[in-house]
Parts: C-alpha cells; sequence; structure tokens
C-alpha cells in the first residue's frame, strides 16, 4: 500500500498550491471545449467520423506506414525507424554529429519525452532547449511537464515569475502574464537564429501525399522545423492517416476538445525540405517512426483502439483522479486516463500495472474522448489482464498482479453467488456474525465510516413482510 | 536501421486486420453561407483572436497598406517586388517606408530578417469562413519565414478567395494538389495560454497579424 503511486498522490493532495492550480486551470478547459460545441448533433456526427477515419487508419496501418514512407522519401524527407526509445535517441544523435551540433531546440512533443531524449543527449554533451512556452517554464524548474497540452499547469503566475527571475536575474521581476511570454520571446529568440538543428512532434502524417502536420499557437513549432538547416520530427507510427480530407474533421474535433478553439493559430503542413529555387526552409527533414510497444497494442484488436488516440487531453482534463493528484503523481510520461491505458501497454503491467486502478470507471474519458476510445473498457481490460495466468495475453507483464488468494477469494463469491443455498447459508450467517466483524477496514476506514450489515437478509425482511416472489 | 524497419513492418502485417471501417459519409459542413456571410464570419473570427481586418477595395488598398505603415510607425516594409501585389507597391514606393527585398537564400539575409525587419507582406492563397483562417503558401518569392519572424505580417487577401470551412477548402481544391513543399493555415497574431491559460499574444511568432480584405 506504498507503493511509489500512492505516495505521489497522497502528497499531491496534501499541497494545496497544487490542488488550487490543478483546480483552475483544468475547469477552464472543461468550460472552453464545453463552449466551442455549440450544437450536441454537430459534436456526434463529428466524433463518429473521426473515429472512423482514426479507425480505419490504425486497420490499415502497415499498408499506410508503407505509403508514408514512399512518399516522404519521394519528396526528399528522409525516413528513420526505430523499435525502441533507444535506437531512436540514436538517430537523433547520429545527425547531430553528423552536423556537429551542441545545441538543438525543441518544439513540444510528448514523444521526445517517452524516449527521454533531453537526458540522452545531455549525457553524450548536446543541450535540448525546449521552446513552448509551458516546456520552456518546466525545464527551468527541473521537472516534467504535469499534462500534455499545458505543460506548466500546476504553476500560478508568482511561482514562473520567481522561477524565470531566478534564472535570468538581467531582466526585471514580473508577474504580468503578456511580460512574461515577451521575456520568454526574447531569451529564446537567439537561439532559433542561430541553432543548426531543431526538433519537433508531428501531429498527423498523411500517407497519401508524404506529409507532417504540426499543429499550435505560439509559432515556435515553426521556428524549430523552418529556420535551422535540419528539422527532426519524432513521432509515434499511429499518427498516420490515409488522406488529405482525413486532416480538416480531425484537426477541428482536436483543437476543440484540447482547449476549445475552433482552430490554432498555426497548421503547418510540411512536405518537403528546401526545394531548389525555395529562399528558405531546412535543407534537411528527417522523420523518426518511433514503435515502442505500439506494435503490440496493435496486436490485440481491443487494445489496438489505444493507438486512436489524438493527444487532445481531454480525457485528463475530465478526470476526476487527474484532477485531484496531478500529472506529476502518474510517474508516468503522460498521465490521466489515457496514460493510465497507454503506459502500461507500453511499459508493462508489472510496472505500471497499479494505474490502472487510479479509476473509479465514471466513463468521464470515455464519454469526451473525440475519437471514441473506450477508455474505461480498457481499463477494466488490463485490470484483467494484470491479474490473468493464461498464455493468450501479448501484455506485457501480464499476470504480474496475481495474488492467489484474492482470486479464490472471488471464485468462492461467484461459486455462492450462483447456488442459492449456499448463498442464502452466507448472507445469513453474515447478519448473525455482525457484531464481530471488525469496525476498521485499512486505508478505507481513514476516511470513512464502516457501514454496518443489517440484522436480517433482505430475503428473510421480504419473506417477513409476505412477499414471496423476488 | 533497416532491420527495425522490417521487423516493425513484420509485426504489424502478421496480425493486419482485413476489413475496412466504412467512412461515415454523414458529416459534412452544414454551413450554406453566402459571399457576404463569409466575409462577416472570416472577419469576426479573426478579430476575436486579435487580428486587424482592413476592408479595402482594388483602388483603396494602397491607401490602406500606406495608413498602417505610419499608424505602425514601420521603418521598413519586407516584401517581393514581383507578386501580383508587390509590383503595385513597389511601383509607388514612395508612399512606403523603405522596401526591403531578399534574392539571395536565408543564409545571407537571416540575421537581418531577425533583427531588423520590422514587418513582412504577404498574399494569402486563400482564406477560411467559420475558423477566420488564412491559407497561406509559401514560395521563393515569399519564403516560409516571412509570416513567422518579423514582428509584424501584413497579408492581402481576395473576399472570393474565401471558402467556408477547411473541409470545403479541401474538397473544392482551394488547396494546391500536389501540396507544396510548405502550406500554413495562420488563424490570428501568435499567442499563448501556458501560464494560468491565461492569453498573451505576440510569443515567438509576430505580434500583429493584419489583413486587407480586397
Amino acid at each position: 500500500m506504498t507503493s511509489e503511486f500512492r505516495r505521489n498522490a497522497t502528497s499531491a493532495l496534501q499541497q494545496d498550491d497544487v490542488q488550487t492550480n490543478l483546480n483552475r486551470v483544468v475547469h477552464k478547459l472543461r468550460e472552453h471545449r464545453q463552449a466551442a460545441w455549440i450544437a450536441a448533433d454537430e459534436w456526434r456526427q463529428l466524433r463518429r467520423h473521426c473515429q472512423a477515419i482514426r479507425e480505419n487508419a490504425v486497420r490499415k496501418l502497415p499498408q499506410l506506414l508503407e505509403q508514408l514512407e514512399t512518399n516522404l522519401i519521394r519528396n526528399g524527407i528522409q525516413v528513420h525507424w526505430a523499435e525502441t526509445a533507444e535506437q531512436a535517441n540514436h538517430v537523433v544523435l547520429s545527425i547531430m554529429q553528423r552536423h556537429d551540433a551542441k545545441l538543438i531546440i525543441k518544439g513540444k512533443s510528448m514523444v521526445s519525452e517517452e524516449i527521454a531524449l533531453n537526458h540522452f543527449l545531455m549525457q553524450h554533451g548536446i543541450q535540448a532547449l525546449e521552446t513552448d512556452l509551458g516546456e520552456f517554464i518546466i525545464q527551468l524548474a527541473g521537472e516534467k511537464p504535469a499534462h500534455i497540452i499545458v505543460p506548466a499547469l500546476h504553476k500560478n503566475r508568482r511561482q514562473i515569475a520567481e522561477l524565470l527571475h531566478r534564472h535570468f536575474p538581467g531582466y526585471a521581476y514580473t508577474e504580468d502574464v503578456d511580460e512574461l511570454a515577451q521575456l520568454a520571446r526574447k531569451i529564446l529568440r537567439d537561439h532559433f537564429q542561430f541553432a543548426r538543428v531543431g526538433l519537433t512532434g508531428v501531429n498527423f502524417m498523411i500517407a497519401e501525399s508524404g506529409t507532417l502536420c504540426l499543429v499550435e499557437n505560439e509559432g515556435n513549432g515553426r521556428m524549430c522545423s523552418t529556420i535551422p538547416p535540419v528539422h527532426i520530427a519524432v513521432t509515434g507510427i499511429e499518427k498516420v492517416v490515409e488522406k488529405l480530407s482525413d486532416i480538416p474533421p480531425l484537426l477541428s474535433i482536436l483543437t476543440r476538445s484540447a482547449t476549445g478553439q475552433p482552430i490554432t493559430t498555426y497548421f503547418n503542413m510540411i512536405s518537403a525540405p528546401r526545394q531548389p529555387g525555395e529562399k528558405d526552409g531546412p535543407r534537411e527533414v528527417h522523420v523518426v517512426l518511433l514503435d515502442n510497444g505500439r506494435s503490440t497494442s496493435y496486436r490485440d484488436r481491443e487494445l489496438a483502439a489505444t493507438l486512436r488516440c489524438i493527444r487532445c487531453a481531454a480525457c485528463i482534463n475530465h478526470c476526476p483522479v487527474y484532477q485531484h493528484i496531478g500529472g506529476h503523481a502518474y510517474g508516468t510520461v503522460i498521465p490521466g486516463p489515457i496514460g493510465s491505458i497507454l503506459e502500461p501497454q507500453q511499459r508493462g503491467l508489472d510496472r505500471y500495472g497499479e494505474l490502472t486502478q487510479a479509476s473509479t470507471l465514471c466513463g468521464a474519458c470515455t464519454e469526451v474522448c473525440p475519437v471514441g476510445i473506450p477508455i474505461a473498457d480498457i481499463l477494466n481490460r488490463l485490470r484483467w489482464d494484470a491479474t490473468r495466468q493464461d498464455a493468450d495475453c501479448s501484455t506485457p507483464g501480464a499476470g504480474s498482479g496475481y495474488i492467489p488468494a484474492q482470486t479464490a477469494l472471488w471464485k468462492l463469491w461467484a461459486w455462492q453467488c450462483t447456488h442459492p443455498g449456499a448463498y442464502r447459508l452466507s448472507t445469513r450467517l453474515a447478519t448473525r456474525l455482525r457484531v464481530v466483524l471488525p469496525g476498521y477496514f485499512d486505508a478505507w476506514t481513514n476516511v470513512r465510516t464502516m457501514p454496518k450489515l443489517a440484522k436480517t437478509t433482505l430475503h428473510e425482511r421480504l419473506k417477513a413482510l409476505g412477499i414471496d416472489h423476488e | 536501421m533497416n532491420n527495425a524497419r522490417d521487423n516493425i513492418l513484420k509485426r504489424l502485417h502478421d496480425y493486419r486486420i482485413s476489413e475496412e471501417i466504412p467512412a461515415d459519409s454523414d458529416y459534412a459542413s452544414h454551413h450554406d453561407w453566402n459571399t457576404e456571410e463569409r466575409i462577416k464570419r472570416f472577419s469576426d473570427r479573426m478579430k476575436a483572436v486579435h487580428a486587424e481586418i482592413l476592408n479595402a477595395t482594388a483602388d483603396s488598398w494602397l491607401n490602406e497598406l500606406a495608413s498602417i505603415c505610419s499608424r505602425k510607425n514601420l521603418r521598413n516594409l519586407l516584401l517581393s517586388p514581383h507578386s501580383q501585389w508587390g509590383k503595385q507597391i513597389a511601383a509607388q514606393a514612395e508612399r512606403f517606408p523603405p522596401l526591403k527585398y531578399f534574392s539571395q537564400p536565408f543564409e545571407a539575409w537571416k540575421n537581418e530578417l531577425f533583427t531588423d525587419v520590422d514587418a513582412a507582406f504577404t498574399g494569402a492563397y486563400a482564406g477560411i469562413a467559420d475558423t477566420g483562417t488564412l491559407i497561406i503558401q509559401p514560395s521563393p518569392d515569399e519564403p516560409r519565414s516571412w509570416s513567422l519572424v518579423p514582428p509584424v505580417h501584413i497579408a492581402i487577401l481576395e473576399q472570393h478567395r474565401i471558402c467556408t470551412t477547411f473541409t470545403e477548402a479541401v474538397a473544392r481544391g482551394s488547396i494546391e494538389s500536389p501540396l507544396p513543399s510548405n502550406l500554413l493555415l495562420i488563424s490570428g497574431p501568435s499567442k499563448s495560454t501556458d501560464i494560468e491559460q491565461t492569453l498573451a499574444y505576440g510569443i515567438h511568432g509576430p505580434q500583429a497579424l493584419i489583413v486587407i480584405l480586397v
């Protein structure tokens, strides 16, 4: 009962400022999302449409990846494949070394977090600089993102002001949000100009045209992919869609689900490096296609739905557990409901299986998911995988949560529920022994009153009332 | 990493599901807006995200541009003298702050672009009414970085090029096919909400976006 996750969650619950900051932002995001859907019909139709697009893309994943690769190469974009985080990191490193680059400027990329790229590059003497305002703040604080869209949501403006002032004492102290943003602009501008390599994530890849699509508001993603001579995009293999006409509905549902915006400031579609005659743009564009467990999820029809995710964070913003414990408590790259189904599949139920328990299965995540991922069902499925003893399960770490006594108890319970005589006997026994049952039951009763069993069973009471049919 | 490629694809092919999910065709853009309505929606949306809209005609747009330049105290204006619109500006250069143009590759003018250009002027390929969006297609004459690095971006858009939605723009071929090396959808000046979900404009991209509608 004292796992790292439980310790983190308990400590987050005791920090009032984390609670206040989280609440404020999560509620704003929910309101903005709500306001973005004027007609409920439109939302349902668009969701059905987007679910079909993503489901289709996931089903055709191998064909679409081959088509994508062919078209990227035809367009002059260099394609790299990586089975593991380590391979992906080495791809980036070798590109950096070939260009003798000691600094990489980064747009927001959760895949780069997944492969722990910054840490890896640092070990090889290369500095990775985050340029998204939230990521920049988090990097200064030496933390990890607490949210996939709003990485610094657990910090308020005063904390951010103090952090910036501590690192850049040359600039006047300010708590004004506009002035803080201008400060970051000034600090990062030279890096955009002089860095030799820029790195970004990818939101969508279009197979039929060989195009990388980036969604952002700040312009730092455009900076990283436009200004340096080399642009590297790192992405999971599941981000591919079939055709250009799949993009408008997905973009619309992504931005509205994430922040309630009808569209972000920039939607950047990159199909080629600098062409003959063109004056700017990177001379080299590289794409790193990362598997890292995704092809294992693909093997299972139910779990493959996880690959539909477009990383909008709506499930995170609507999760009552996330809202209270925050992103860091999960100890994963991606927090919240989607993280709780994704991370155990990628990194094993033995290490992250406990996260599947961090849900009341209220279903809010499933309800707001723009591509209809049955998150609550998959949470339940993974709970089962964690205790399964059969060999049919490909989820890494399957069976690691098996407790013989627990399984035996459930079997006994199932048996007595299907045998009326045994059921009557056991319920009668429980009511008669109510006085000797413990009044304390582990952590549950620390904050709750132990329920008292009735004196007689329901069956007995109904019989006494003369109701003999059930 | 050829091994990685083959291993990944083999794993995926081994478990491929052959049946197709039929594309859902009952979703379409339901707006039936006439030109006037499209212009209004486009302008309202743009203004809502702090972009400035200037309505002009084929005759008056140069006056509008000249007045922006003096209002914003622009020390210079970056533009292509070869474009449809740039030619007209260059022909009356005396009405504007010093005009700049770069004919060399990026490396020759990167520093000047970052430190010494007040505003860039570009054309817009099309517009989207529903979201208040410019479709910008960079070209050798109007490169990718022009709409990104200078603090002010001025774009000119013809009213008849405003589509209803992005879906419609794709369906009606308002986007060039095959896709150009870089295609941009721009909806307002650069912004961030990373601090307390409070909007701050002009973070890394332009601090002001001005759209001249003709």
